[in-house]
């Protein structure tokens, strides 16, 4: 029987030679993202730290050509959006998340789920028209309130899939020890369900956040930006985001510095908010 | 005609492996001679997979994994190699059977030459998937059906088929890592059966916690016992007179 | 007692009904988008017809709205990001489930994805339009090009580095579903993890890191502020890949709250629902495969 091994030997070795080049071009790709990565930071906080100072914090913007000012409006602004883009968000999402986790295997609750991966995706610039013609059109202003909306349907599809994710690992024998003991329902769901994946929950809930904290785009036709300090629901308002973007593409070079220190201040709250979503994962983890 | 010479083909010298801070073998010093059948054997965790696994350098997919000591291959000690070409060297067969879903019978024969991107004449192809099936007896039940994909044969064709895979290209040494633990006793009967005629062609070391497979189809037993080699010898005297309790007790039944 | 039971089946019954219709709400909510996208865009609609998707006239002034450049616009700069993206996220989520699966390095890239996909699209379209685009001028003068910096091919290196991360993390998942077993018997054939990448891994995973490229496609499709800030904001068809342009999202952002006339925000929500559309049909489609895949595993 002729064995063709001197073919086979030498073609591994090629193959060898081949692995090896392979594996350099791997590994410089993969680098080379960690020094985007670094380039980018790097330069973020270059020139954020170059012009960040108190005044960003506790003045108002001041009238074009006028120097100094601050975002402090958009900070208010950024708080308030996010605070009642949470209050919409959180109940419908969490309980969404509920249901889906606890529903027995069916075509239509496919559907949901696919579903909030679809709405996952949607262009937010999108969804900024819609809240427009929801809101904005009948209430005839662009308003907080309209804002806080657009940023609230951002949220939903990311605490309703790292709820239903975090549920549905909790083991099934635990609530059977609840039913057992003639718990009802709705009381399983308080005070033994949510407890136990409370850590999931908030995590979620802290991701959609630092998703929506940045956004800008469902805001320029909702929440719209405001030049001066607002607090009213039912008015305009600005947010950080949104100043950046007005600031950084206006001509005045002391709006675009203002526009880097704004940056900074924005990158360091999202990455907290990721960093602190990552503490509560590990530290409130239920063990079971 | 067991009274031949025995000339020793794989060489463990005082092998260590690590998983970190643990230590799954320790000093093993073994020798496996040519065309016999050697059955390695002893309670779950014992560290006999992961002494196999080292002799195709199969441990080495295992991160944070650390060898001391020497395996030589004919008088080469394998570690110092290229795993690739050690591989080529030991033919391995797994606990489940894995044949690839995408390729025919016939393609998944010579798959170690199609993976190393060899091409082969049509005849030398044909030439060497008869010789691997036939070796690994499955001929007769698959070469009207060589197109088909193989993953359509019961298991323990499948398993067979695997075993034909490495035959093709023909390895000194053949490692089953207990190839039979998720066959039927029929399927298992079968292969026991081919273990013992293929020992003509290639020398076989099988991992397996089954006892009576130990008995049946080796000629050299080793029985080993949390990562160390308790007993070593000939089959019919480890299984008649062991020299340690511990081996006197696994035969007994009396670990898991 | 039996009426204690009826009431505790009741409440049960209750509140599971309060649960669902949140999820009914769900699906309504992503019919109510396509529905308002749709009836705010009758205007335009029926002023255009079938000629907004090629005419390449934009002009508010005479009101003549034609929507090819922008399509064009946006199509150009998504597929030259998509192409740029992919031997970046090959090569992370090879080296992340082959080569380094855990250790320091692993950690490090791995972290390093976290804090590309954490960073906002608004810091991007600075980092993009302060830092990047001198660097594209300097090119574009060295090239005997029109020096604008801003332009498609920036706003492609920008959506390159956003997708990135999301594109690598779908192929990564998909490739650590390829079984282990297979991997085994190829390597104990002797072959190279480049052939095991080659001829099992892929093969293997193709439809699933198919999915991921048409989902980071739909991804960059529908990116607005980053674009925004570098595109260049041109009506004009692009005349290459450095010029400036307009994508469909950029001219949304830049124009829709300076439209006065019905038409004209008619015509820019029209735009709205063409790419709401075209992010949805490749969000379900890869949504699907990648379900499929998952499943299919278990």
């Amino acid at each position: 029987m002729n064995f063709p091994k001197s073919k086979l030997e030498r073609k591994i070795f090629i193959n060898i030679i081949k692995e090896k080049i392979f594996f350099l071009i791997i590994f410089i790709f993969s680098i080379t993202v960690i020094f985007l990565v670094l380039i980018i930071l790097f330069y973020i906080f270059k020139k954020g730290i170059a012009n960040i100072n108190i005044d960003l914090f506790i003045h108002n913007p001041k009238p074009t050509g006028e120097p100094g000012g601050g975002v402090l409006n958009a900070i208010v602004g950024s708080l308030i959006l996010v605070f009642f883009a949470s209050l919409f968000a959180i109940p419908i999402g969490v309980m969404a998340g509920i249901y889906l986790a606890d529903a027995k295997k069916s075509k239509f609750i496919d559907t949901i789920r696919l579903f909030v991966d679809v709405l996952q995706s949607v262009p937010s610039i999108v969804i900024g028209i819609v809240v427009y013609g929801w809101l904005v059109v009948p209430m005839r202003s662009f308003s907080a309130i309209s804002g806080s909306v657009a940023l609230a349907i951002m949220m939903l599809p990311v605490i309703i899939k790292n709820t239903e994710e975090t549920l549905k690992l909790i083991p099934y024998s635990i609530k059977e020890a609840a039913y057992a003991l003639g718990v009802p329902y709705y009381k399983i769901i308080f005070k033994v369900v949510l407890p136990c994946g409370i850590s999931g929950i908030v995590t979620g809930i802290i991701v959609a956040l630092a998703r929506i904290i940045g956004e800008t785009a469902p805001l320029l036709f909702t929440a719209f930006g405001n030049h001066f300090f607002s607090t009213s629901l039912l008015k305009p308002i600005e947010a950080i985001p949104h100043i950046i973007f007005k600031y950084a593409t206006s001509p005045y070079e002391d709006w675009q510095n203002i526009a880097w220190g704004a940056s900074l201040l924005l990158v360091i709250f999202v990455l907290s908010l990721n960093f602190l979503s990552k503490v509560v994962l590990k530290k409130w983890k239920v063990k079971f | 005609m067991e009274s031949q010479v025995l000339n020793p083909i794989l060489d463990v010298e005082n092998l260590n492996v690590f998983y970190g801070d643990f230590k799954a073998l320790s000093h093993v010093s073994v020798k496996f001679y040519e065309n016999k059948v050697h059955a390695i054997m002893g309670p779950s965790g014992c560290g006999k997979s992961t002494m196999i696994r080292c002799f195709n350098r199969m441990h080495e997919l295992t991160p944070g994994v650390r060898v001391e000591g020497r395996i030589l291959l004919h008088g080469e000690d394998l570690l110092t190699l290229n795993p690739m070409i050690v591989r080529r060297r030991t033919g391995m067969v797994f606990q489940k059977p894995n044949p690839f879903p995408n390729m025919s019978i016939y393609d998944n024969v010579i798959a170690g030459y199609k993976l190393n991107g060899v091409h082969l004449k049509r005849s030398e192809a044909d030439d060497i998937v008869e010789d691997s099936l036939k070796k690994a007896g499955l001929w007769n039940e698959v070469k009207d059906k060589l197109f088909k994909r193989g993953t359509f044969l019961s298991g323990g064709q499948q398993q067979r088929l695997c075993i034909a895979r490495a035959l093709a290209l023909h390895p000194e040494v053949l490692l089953l890592d207990e190839p039979t633990s998720s066959l039927d006793p029929k399927s298992t009967a079968h292969i026991e059966e081919l273990i013992v005629q293929l020992k003509n062609n290639v020398t076989i070391i099988i991992v397996t916690h089954n006892i009576g497979q130990a008995g049946r189809v080796s000629d050299f037993t080793a029985f080993m016992y949390l990562g160390e080699l308790i007993e070593y010898g000939p089959t019919e005297k480890v299984f008649t007179v062991p020299s340690d309790k511990r081996t006197e007790e696994y035969l007994g039944g009396k670990f898991g | 007692m039996a009426k204690e039971n009826a009431i505790l089946k009741e409440d049960s019954f209750i509140f599971k009904r309060i649960l669902f219709s949140f999820n009914v709400l769900l699906l309504v909510l992503l019919g109510a988008i396509f529905i308002t996208l749709f009836v705010f865009s009758i205007p335009a609609i029926k002023k255009f017809g079938l000629s907004f998707l090629v005419n390449t006239t934009w002009d508010p002034v005479i009101g003549e709205f034609g929507a090819l450049p922008f399509i064009v616009g946006t199509v150009l700069t998504s597929f030259i990001a998509l192409f740029l993206s992919i031997p970046f996220s090959f090569s992370v989520s090879i080296f992340l489930t082959e080569y380094f699966p855990s250790g320091r390095l692993s950690n490090l890239l791995t972290s390093a994805l976290e804090l590309l996909a954490g960073i906002p699209s608004i810091i991007y379209g600075m980092w993009g339009l302060f830092i990047l685009a001198p660097v594209i001028r300097e090119l574009q003068i060295k090239l005997g090009l029109p020096p604008y910096g801003v332009g498609i091919f920036t706003a492609s290196i920008v959506l390159t580095l956003m997708i990135i991360p999301y594109s690598s993390s779908i192929s990564r998942e998909v490739i650590s579903l390829v079984p282990n077993d297979l991997k085994e018997a190829a390597y104990s054939l002797g072959a190279t993890k480049y052939e095991v990448i080659k001829k099992v891994i892929f093969p293997y995973s193709s439809s699933g890191i198919f999915a991921g490229l048409l989902l980071s496609l739909g991804r960059a499709l529908g990116e607005t502020m980053a674009v925004t800030m570098v595109i260049g904001n041109s009506y004009f068809l692009p005349k290459n890949i450095f010029s400036p342009a307009h994508t469909i999202a950029s001219i949304i952002a830049n124009e829709f709250t300076e439209a006065t006339d019905p038409v004209y925000t008619s015509a820019l929500i029209e735009l709205g629902m063409i790419l709401f559309v075209i992010t949805f049909i490749f969000s379900l489609i890869g949504r699907i495969i990648v379900k499929k895949f998952t499943v299919g595993e278990e």
